[in-house]
């Protein structure tokens, strides 16, 4: 007798969206994550981006699940309530001489089946962005590129996987796996689990478990990628997301808006030992400044609110690797899901979804609810709208957080939905509270005390993301 | 749409005054919104002494200087609403507003006193690397989770930046029982008034640390340590000199930005220097009928002159409402602060608009001993002052007077300037 049918280890975008897809079978399944929230590793610290799909080799398993994944990305957004725009991209050459590399672009995703790509002169360019740098020769433009929450993403196909039955775990460190007969048995911090199939969608640590059951071992480094957030007032800076044109190391440095409306500088790409090494760094943070501005002019780095890093799942072949381990069975990885990774991540889900459906035999589920409601936007509302919805839940007409304008209902809702928040960062990536010009410094004491209240819990249980991240330690002159 | 002579945003100490003033300058329709749970504003969790010493001629503390405003409102019976946040104010004087009672609703107002008050730079504006824990905090924040709930944010402190929160915070920390180890200044002088680095750090032997910043922040949940390093005359940190601090909270008093997206969003023109609107003697944005005072206009030290310029912006608002917009009668005076000089506030002058005194404030862009605050009517020098220091964390004061200023009747531009002795 198995605890499960299947357990998805790690509650990243690769791993929710696998449970999500996974949700319409009738099957019994769990995903359990280190952390306390979903969306804490790789997929809450990245570009954000939709990528069109011209990056990756023609052929490749990247190529295939990113273009898929683009188109499926503005219905799902629907389906299941997520922010996304398709803004579109350029990237921006700078001298005659790369204009080579430029065309190889532009052939590679019409061989990836990318649409409406076209090549821009240096006019046409700056006709449709004018801060792109007056260097410019020229520019692939893909029109199908978007931008993406990948926060609520994220959050949107977990929540949706656990309406539809599906169980997580939090906090819970799987440190062993064992072969047991018809299955797996996951050691974790918080008991043993036997399962009969396994879903290593582990991120950065996805080489660590595909290596406990596996002779053929995969390497998968930590590629640290530093980012600089502006303020929303620089938000239209630029209307596109800019990419520079590739070089080894990934895409260079882009810039972009975000679906929330502020500018995205970065990321570095730095190979660290350290899988938790999420630091920023004087010498990342300085060449996102300096680099940014090749390709964009007068950016006014006066704006920047925050800086973050996030690790990407560099795998040593940059390739996806989806499947069944050879001598493994019922072992499925979801391995090096990097960039485009958060594109591809709805195509991921269907992919992990059909190979545990062709394996099980699992048969769809009849109430199988695929739409999502996410947290109310009060500025999607019209004013008879909203006046309306504070009438019913008066906690609508209290701010609290001034930057962004987020009311105690829309965090009272991301605290009691399911899966809610249950820390001030769980609260911010739900609802942006906190995610402002000021940082949290005016509603941070606030947030404290609506999950303090909501949750049952003393001030000094609330952390800032778990762990032992609290936020107040004692209560004045309690050693004295 | 409700509808009110003056509406003053803002329930602090430069919203009170400014109401106050607009009152006994014989408007009665006047309405203060205030988005926090009391009036009082910032004042309310700055629970130390030192507020009033200009104004009331004794030491108060911040909840009893915004009380003694609280009460001349109260008695004057003016009207206000708490827990409202202002929205959105349109270039016609349309305040949207919004609380739990009344939702979403408008209010049409004939003038408008913007009196927000400002923010804490944060972390992020300061781009310091490292990890992003728990236990870094703005002084303010601190401030507020120690003197109006009763918490302690940490046991083991390092304080960023000599800005008076966070001088005054160190004591504060200190006399609650935390140990804090060090406060770091970026620049070679404290941002913060003299009284407060021999009050609050010498009288409790901590050290101040000039030209030395944070350059990294370890621990992954909890905030374990800083790396503090001194930086060169360009604020760039100098490699070998780093030294690690272990604590558990950091706190940043790294300055103050006025707090003007809805003048921003209504279309008031900006000072870039002082991220305050531009204003003239009257305390006027470009937007007839919008005044602006206290720390959304420009940062101030003491609230004792965050009052007396609302005060005046309360008496301009509700000469504006009795008279209407001044006829364009001449030429304005440009105001210029030059040779160490930052800013000034106002901007420009129309004399036969302005009050038989009018406090021209500023501050200075560096340290300046035995110096001269020198006042020039286009090139004529008319007033110098000896001052044995000048600093950036003081503002500094001109005043000038209706009676000298008419006496130069093709007057171009007042330029104020340090010079040395």
């Amino acid at each position: 007798m198995f605890d499960y049918d299947v357990i998805i280890i790690g509650a990243g975008v690769s791993g929710a969206c696998s449970a999500r897809e996974l949700s319409r079978y009738n099957v019994k399944a769990c995903v359990i994550e280190k952390e306390e929230d979903v969306c804490c590793g790789t997929s809450k610290a990245n570009s954000a981006i939709v990528h069109a799909g011209y990056d990756a080799a023609n052929g490749s398993l990247m190529a295939k699940l990113n273009v898929q994944g683009n188109q499926m990305m503005e219905a799902m957004s629907k389906e299941l309530d997520f922010p996304f725009k398709k803004n579109g991209s350029l990237v921006i050459c700078l001298s005659e001489d790369d204009m080579p590399n430029l065309q190889k672009l532009y052939e590679r995703g019409i061989a990836n089946g990318v649409k409406d790509l076209k090549i821009l002169n240096k006019e046409e360019v700056l006709a449709m962005e004018p801060n792109v740098t007056d260097d410019v020769v020229a520019a692939l433009y893909a029109p199908t590129a978007g931008i993406v929450c990948p926060f609520n993403m994220n959050i949107a196909y977990a929540e949706n996987a656990y309406t539809n039955g599906v169980e997580f775990k939090f906090n819970t460190e799987v440190s062993d796996i064992q072969k047991v007969d018809g299955g797996w048995k996951l050691i974790t911090n918080n008991g043993e689990y036997t399962t009969k199939f396994v879903v290593n969608a582990a991120g950065v640590y996805a080489d660590k478990l595909h290596n406990m059951v596996s002779d053929k071992k995969i390497n998968i480094t930590a590629r640290r990628g530093d980012y600089c957030l502006m303020d929303k007032s620089a938000g239209k800076h630029v209307s596109k997301t800019i990419f520079a044109l590739p070089g080894k190391f990934g895409k260079g440095i882009l810039v972009t808006p975000t679906v929330h409306g502020n500018l995205l500088l970065g990321p570095t790409a730095i190979d660290i030992e350290n899988k938790e090494g999420v630091n920023t760094t004087r010498p990342g943070l300085d060449e996102v400044i300096s680099k940014a501005g090749m390709n964009v002019k007068n950016i006014p780095m006066r704006s920047v609110i925050t800086s973050f890093a996030g690790l990407r799942a560099h795998e040593d072949n940059h390739e996806f690797i989806i499947g069944e381990v050879e001598g493994a069975p019922g072992f499925i990885d979801c391995a090096g899901i990097e960039s485009p990774g958060l594109t591809s991540a709805p195509a991921i889900g269907c992919m992990v979804a059909d190979i545990l459906k062709e394996k099980m035999g699992l048969e769809p589920k009849a109430d199988f609810v695929a739409e999502r409601k996410g947290i109310v936007n009060p500025e999607h509302l019209s004013k008879e709208e909203r006046i309306a919805l504070i009438k019913e839940k008066p906690a609508y007409g209290n701010i609290i957080c001034r930057c962004e304008m987020i009311s105690e209902g829309e965090i009272i809702d991301a605290i009691t939905r399911p899966l809610g928040a249950k820390s001030l960062d769980g609260v911010k990536r739900r609802t942006r509270a906190g995610m402002g010009r000021c940082q949290s410094g005016f509603c941070s004491p606030r947030t404290m005390e609506i999950l303090s209240r909501e949750l049952n819990m003393s001030m000094f249980e609330v952390t800032k993301a778990g762990g032992k991240s609290t936020i107040v330690v004692g209560t004045n002159k309690d050693v004295l | 749409m409700k509808a009110y002579d003056i509406v003053i945003i803002g329930g602090g100490p430069a919203g009170l005054a400014a109401a106050a003033a607009a009152k006994r300058s014989g408007i009665d329709s006047i309405l203060i919104l205030e988005r926090d749970k009391e009036l009082g504003g910032i004042l309310n969790q700055c629970i130390h002494n030192g507020f009033g010493l200009h104004t009331f001629k004794e030491e108060l503390t911040g909840p009893e200087y915004a009380s003694r405003f609280i009460d001349q409102v109260e008695e004057l019976g003016i009207e206000y609403r708490l827990n409202t946040m202002v929205m959105d104010i349109s270039p016609n004087k349309v305040v949207t507003a919004m609380n739990r009672e009344e939702g979403l609703y408008e209010i049409q107002a004939k003038a408008i006193v913007l009196a927000m008050g400002c923010r804490e730079r944060s972390r992020g504006a300061l781009n310091i690397p490292g990890y992003r824990p728990a236990g870094i905090y703005s002084a303010g924040t601190a401030q507020r989770l120690v003197n109006m709930e009763g918490f302690m944010p940490g046991r083991t402190c390092v304080i960023l930046g000599s800005g008076d929160i966070g001088l005054i915070m160190a004591r504060r920390m200190t006399f609650e029982g935390a140990k804090v180890k060090v406060v770091a200044e970026l620049m070679p002088y404290s941002g913060g008034l003299k009284r407060n680095i021999v009050q609050c750090l010498d009288d409790y032997g901590i050290p101040l640390k000039l030209s030395h910043t944070v350059v990294d922040i370890k621990g992954k949940e909890r905030l374990e340590g800083i790396t503090l390093a001194q930086v060169d005359n360009k604020g760039k940190p100098i490699p070998g000199t780093e030294e690690f601090y272990e604590c558990d909270t950091l706190l940043l008093s790294v300055g103050l930005i006025p707090e003007n997206e809805l003048s921003n969003g209504m279309g008031v023109s900006m000072n870039p220097i002082t991220s305050g609107p531009i204003v003239n003697e009257s305390l006027e944005t470009n937007i007839e009928g919008v005044f602006a005072c206290g720390n959304v206009l420009h940062v101030h030290d003491l609230v004792d002159f965050v009052s007396e310029e609302a005060a005046a912006a309360g008496r301009n608002a509700a000469k504006y409402v009795q008279e209407g917009a001044a006829a364009n009668v001449k030429e304005v005076i440009t105001l210029k602060g030059v040779d160490g000089v930052r800013y000034t506030v106002p901007s420009t002058i129309n004399v036969d608009r302005m009050a038989d005194q009018l406090i021209v404030r500023f501050r200075v862009g560096g340290v300046y001993k035995n110096c001269y605050v020198a006042t020039y009517f286009d090139d004529e020098r008319v007033l110098r002052r000896k001052r044995p220091v000048v600093a950036p964390g003081e503002m500094e004061e001109v005043k000038l007077t209706k009676e000298q200023l008419l006496k130069y009747p093709d007057l171009k531009t007042i330029t104020i300037k340090i010079e040395e002795a």
